[in-house]
């Protein structure tokens, strides 16, 4: 079969440091490299987008050599850590930027879902708007009139229809971008993480509307999300995106713990505060803070009746009383499967520090790698609680087996049935 | 299926392109977001006044005003002997149009980032949707303007309209399609130099000044009206004037010289426009 979508080479490169200075210097010798028919002087080759190494060039390439194909009726995710590359591409795909170098062909129309309710104007009428929004989108005044009623049906604010959007909460003006957008019948689609949106129902519906484009009328879907649970639904390829270049390109499931697995690599060339400061969720009073994190004696291996400890570092800026830690488990898809509540309350002092050891015994868990992120705060879910700090994916361990004394372990484990092993007791009575 | 099958595919996405490419298919296929932003751009200017599309009549009749008593009160330049009223209205309602065209779309690019930075259309739609919203508010000022015709005539003063009419179709068009290329040079251009949004609110300012819009050319000395008369604008405005109200000049010579311009600017324009459109998202 031939591919729809055929990218060729595909390079793109962007300007580091405020745009206005020296641009017009660069933008004349660059002109005059070309009338000479001499390469662009401000291109080098060989460095890529690797952020966290300085390099001397402000040009960096935020993608390299991209080389992809995509068959009719795929759903391809594209994964990757911030500033891999994923929007860049997308953002190419949907025409918005243009490649450096390179080419995409492709057959029909591209139509793409990066942001919804683009170009509403707040002073006209939901009508208006989604005639406005479905032309913005590509669709023909035709197309928009013969789905208008599913899309308003979809929306659910068919009784706000001739009311200005301007009149609207945020999340009606969502669920009716949401909608116009569900309804364009590209060939190829492009979506970009807005399944994030509106409440819990309407990302239900949303999700709904997505497994039906992509399974039932056989488009093609080019899907970017960080949501793991997600990807791993919808999509039947993927591909991992690093520093602007293609790692990894297959199944699905072997993308994503490829993926998985390179993130947890990474921690380990930092020093133990490096990796706590890297892996802090911003946005916390860090009154109390951890300063390190680490799992006893670096063991990784663990087998299920095993007792996993955490051992950290905590300090304090400002004195606080009935302080707890709190810890929540993911598994590989990043789910979470549980978590606990610290119930040994202590109290610190400002310049004060802390070892603490945290035993997780009992947990049941099933074969299969795993993190934790921990937290500090006061409370509990009972009465409401503050955190000062977060750490996320701080600890990484896996589960190898049952027992180590029993050889077999888990060979006849699905996944299907989840990652805990509850321990039950049954009696014929 | 042959080889060459294999390989055909109907788009093609890469940074280069032909040189010569003015893309008038694509337009064509989003005629009706062209037309939707018509719509949206009208609804949307009046919502919440209370004078509402009375507006469209308050400014033209406000500077014809202003420009009456500074210029013909106190400045006393000459009219070419029409009714002043008359002679300033004629030149604020057509140079309001093509100063409009002009300044609305030089700034395409920047007030629409938001939107060009989420979805592809071609990007020409919009300077072209806000020429086609000031033709339609033109032709209601228009409408201004010939009640102050008839009334003139009515009333038995110097004005004679004559078959030159018939060349306003042809000006009308000229002034957009000029307002439309300028407009589409400048945006290109202040993606990248911001400095141009300052300088053209006030150039065309200075522009109008060099057009006979407040004077006529026949008030201009001799040796000096070549200057005026290199200005494209010049000839439209005279042109106009002369057709509708009888006095001024005319001469085929600067209409076909203004229409040369016109198509040299328009091409120029949307050749750089569709160059800039591709990129100018990284830069904006």
């Amino acid at each position: 079969m031939k591919a729809i979508v055929k990218i060729e080479n595909l390079s793109k490169m962007y300007r580091l440091g405020s745009i206005g200075t020296g641009t017009l210097t660069h933008d004349l010798k660059r002109w005059y490299y070309r009338v000479r028919k001499r390469e662009d002087p401000y291109l080098k080759i060989g460095e890529n987008s690797d952020g966290s190494t300085k390099s001397k060039s402000n040009y960096i390439w935020a993608l390299k050599d991209i080389n992809l194909e995509v068959m009719p009726g795929e759903v391809l995710g594209i994964i990757g850590k911030n500033g891999a590359g994923k929007s860049t591409l997308l953002k190419i795909l949907s025409r918005v930027t243009g490649p450096t170098t390179g080419a995409i062909h492709y057959n029909g129309r591209i139509g793409s879902l990066l942001e919804v309710g683009t170009g509403f104007h707040p002073e006209l009428t939901g009508r208006e708007n989604i005639f406005l929004n479905g032309a913005i989108l590509g669709m023909t005044k035709a197309e928009i009139r013969s789905r208008f009623d599913e899309i308003v049906d979809f929306s659910g604010v068919e009784r706000y229809i001739d009311t200005p959007v301007k009149r609207y909460s945020s999340g009606m003006m969502v669920r009716l971008g949401f909608a116009v957008a569900a309804h364009l019948e590209p060939e190829i689609l492009i979506v970009d993480e807005v399944l994030a949106v509106g409440d819990a129902e309407f990302q239900k519906k949303a999700i709904g509307k997505m497994q039906d484009v992509s399974q039932n009328s056989g488009r093609t879907v080019l899907f970017v999300s960080h949501n793991m649970g997600a990807v791993k639904n919808l999509c039947s390829k993927a591909v991992l995106l690093e520093n602007g270049r293609i790692s990894y390109n297959g199944a699905t499931k072997e993308a994503i713990s490829f993926y998985l697995n390179r993130k947890m690599e990474i921690l380990n060339f930092f020093s133990k505060e490096e990796t706590v400061d890297k892996l802090r969720l911003s946005g916390y009073t860090l009154d109390v803070y951890f300063s390190t994190i680490e799992i006893e004696n670096d063991k990784v291996d663990y087998y299920t009746n095993d007792k996993i400890v955490i051992l950290c570092s905590i300090k304090c800026i400002r004195k606080t009383d009935n302080i707890r830690i709190n810890g929540t488990i993911f598994n590989n898809e990043e789910q979470s499967i549980g978590g606990w509540f610290g119930r040994d309350f202590f109290d610190m002092k400002p310049e004060e520090e802390r070892r603490i050891k945290i035993e997780l015994k009992g947990h049941n868990l099933v074969v299969g790698n795993y993190v934790i992120s921990l937290s500090i705060g006061k409370g509990d879910f009972t009465d409401g609680m503050i955190d000062f700090d977060v750490i996320q994916h701080v600890i990484k361990f896996n589960i190898v087996g049952f027992d180590s004394k029993k050889i077999i372990g888990y060979s006849v484990w699905n996944s299907k049935w989840g990652n805990v092993l509850f321990n039950v007791k049954t009696t014929v009575i | 299926m042959s080889s060459q099958d294999k390989e055909y595919y109907d788009s093609v996405i890469t940074n280069r392109d032909k040189f010569f490419d003015l893309r008038l298919r694509d337009i064509w296929q989003f005629r009706d977001l062209l037309m939707l932003f018509v719509h949206r751009d009208f609804v949307a200017y009046y919502k919440q006044t209370i004078l509402g599309p009375l507006w469209f009549f308050i400014q033209p009749l406000l500077t014809t005003l202003v420009f009456t008593v500074i210029f013909g009160r106190i400045a006393k330049i000459p009219t070419d002997g029409l009714p002043p009223v008359l002679f300033y209205l004629a030149g604020v309602t057509s140079w309001n149009y093509f100063a409009d065209c002009f300044k609305k779309t030089s700034n395409s690019f920047t007030q629409n980032a938001h939107i060009f930075g989420k979805v592809y259309f071609p990007r020409v739609i919009v300077p072209l949707s806000i020429v086609i919203t000031n033709l339609i508010s033109f032709g209601i000022q228009l409408l201004l303007f010939l009640a102050f015709v008839f009334y003139f005539i009515y009333s038995g003063a110097n004005v004679h309209p004559n078959l030159f009419i018939l060349l306003f179709p042809v000006i009308v068009i000229m002034m957009g399609i000029m307002g439309l290329g300028l407009g589409m040079l400048v945006s290109a251009l202040t993606t990248k130099y911001r400095d141009l949004q300052f300088l053209i609110v006030f150039g065309i300012q200075l522009l109008m000044y060099a057009t006979p819009v407040i004077y006529p050319v026949s008030s201009i000395p001799e040796k000096y009206q070549l200057f005026v008369l290199l200005n494209p604008m010049s000839s439209i405005i005279e042109t106009f004037r002369y057709s509708f109200l009888g006095v001024g000049s005319f001469s085929y010579s600067g209409l076909l010289y203004s229409l040369i311009f016109t198509i040299v600017i328009f091409v120029f324009g949307l050749l750089v426009f569709n160059k800039t459109e591709k990129n100018f998202m990284d830069v904006v």
